[in-house]
């Protein structure tokens, strides 16, 4: 469907796509680990 | 009619483009509709803040956090639902399922992740009173009000409005751990707030809700009614923001503020309420309306919380 608009932007690879996503997933992940991290903090105070 | 309308989209093939290219996290976080989410996470916040209970703010950050999934989960949901209806209104033409850049099952899975994620982690972390009642606010978005009352009939945004009403509500218990009468008042504001609100959007784009057969109060019961029906929302919301201060609950900073507020949106309504379209109209009172109705509910919660931190 792409190809037959030559004036649109180049799609961005599956493998970047793939790469972005889990990097933002792995964040995510993180994220997470500190946040139940500091909520066990919180309520044991 | 409506019914198959919505039946249709669990049955559309799977755009193939879609089925080759894995997802953007970009399009699964427009999934959750992020700028409806700020006014989600702004009330739910003023709840929090608003009670008379403090919390540690890590528990705080957690509250406000999973209402934001949540009510991400939720918006997820009704994409996921309404993709070949959003295909056909301009409004939503350009979200990422109608456009092919997701496929279904990516994104009822990411909602559902979302939505019992949500509710576990406010279980787990504040209390199961709170993930209860975040719990009944995602089934009545997406369930009740995406897939049963939308299709069905016009009082569709009237009892789905509550929906929208459960962020304060849930706030203020995360903090408390009770339900008392002021977060019910709160959530009493929204839900009555919610059809002039969605009603002055519906009358300026009605052509997009008949065609994709929804029935909206103007398409339905046609202008004038729905007129009608934005006046007296509106001047029933003007004694019900004003009774937090009456029952003790606020003091003069949001009342005063409520009376002000409420009033400008009352005159704006009566403006929508008692005028007829003409031929070439801008619909220009109903747009301001509606954007005046967003920056009001912004306001009218700041100023909950403003009256926390200034007594008079």
């Amino acid at each position: 469907m792409d190809e037959e608009k030559p004036d649109t932007p180049e799609p961005r690879s599956i493998e970047q796509i793939r790469k972005d996503r889990n990097r933002v997933l792995g964040l995510g992940l993180a994220a997470f680990v500190v946040l139940v991290f500091f909520i066990s903090i919180a309520k044991m105070g | 009619m409506y019914g198959h309308a919505t039946m249709t989209t669990s049955i559309t093939p799977p755009n193939p483009a879609s089925a080759r290219r894995p997802a953007e996290w970009r399009d699964l976080i427009a999934l959750t509709k992020p700028r409806v989410m700020s006014l989600v996470i702004f009330t739910g916040l003023c709840g929090l803040i608003a009670a008379p209970v403090r919390i540690h703010p890590v528990l705080a950050f957690t509250a406000i956090l999973c209402i934001a999934i949540g009510a991400g989960g939720a918006a997820a949901l009704n994409q996921w639902w309404e993709a070949d209806l959003d295909a056909g209104m301009k409004r939503t033409a350009k979200r990422p399922l109608p456009q092919g850049r997701l496929d279904r099952t990516t994104a009822r899975d990411f909602a559902l992740v979302l939505c019992s994620g949500s509710v576990f982690l406010m279980g787990f972390a504040i209390g199961w009173l709170p993930a209860a009642i975040l719990a009944v606010s995602i089934v009545y978005y997406s369930v009740i009000y995406t897939i049963w009352l939308k299709p069905r009939t016009p009082q569709n945004i009237v009892i789905g409005g509550g929906a929208g009403a459960f962020p304060p509500l849930i706030g203020w218990v995360a903090a408390t751990g009770e339900i008392t009468l002021m977060p019910v008042v709160l959530f009493a504001i929204i839900f009555m707030w919610t059809p002039p609100h969605f009603w002055a959007l519906a009358l300026f784009v009605k052509s997009d809700y008949a065609k994709v057969g929804i029935p909206m109060m103007p398409v339905v019961a046609g202008e004038k009614a729905t007129r009608r029906q934005i006046l007296i929302y509106s001047a029933l919301l003007l004694p019900l923001t004003m009774t937090p201060w009456w029952i003790g609950g606020t003091g003069l900073v949001y009342g005063v503020s409520a009376f002000v507020l409420s009033a400008l949106f009352l005159a704006l309504s009566v403006r929508v309420g008692l005028r007829t379209r003409g031929e070439e109209d801008t619909m220009k009172p109903e747009k301001q309306l509606f954007a005046y109705s967003v920056i009001y509910l912004f306001a009218l919660f700041a100023a909950l919380v403003l009256d926390r931190f200034i007594v008079i």
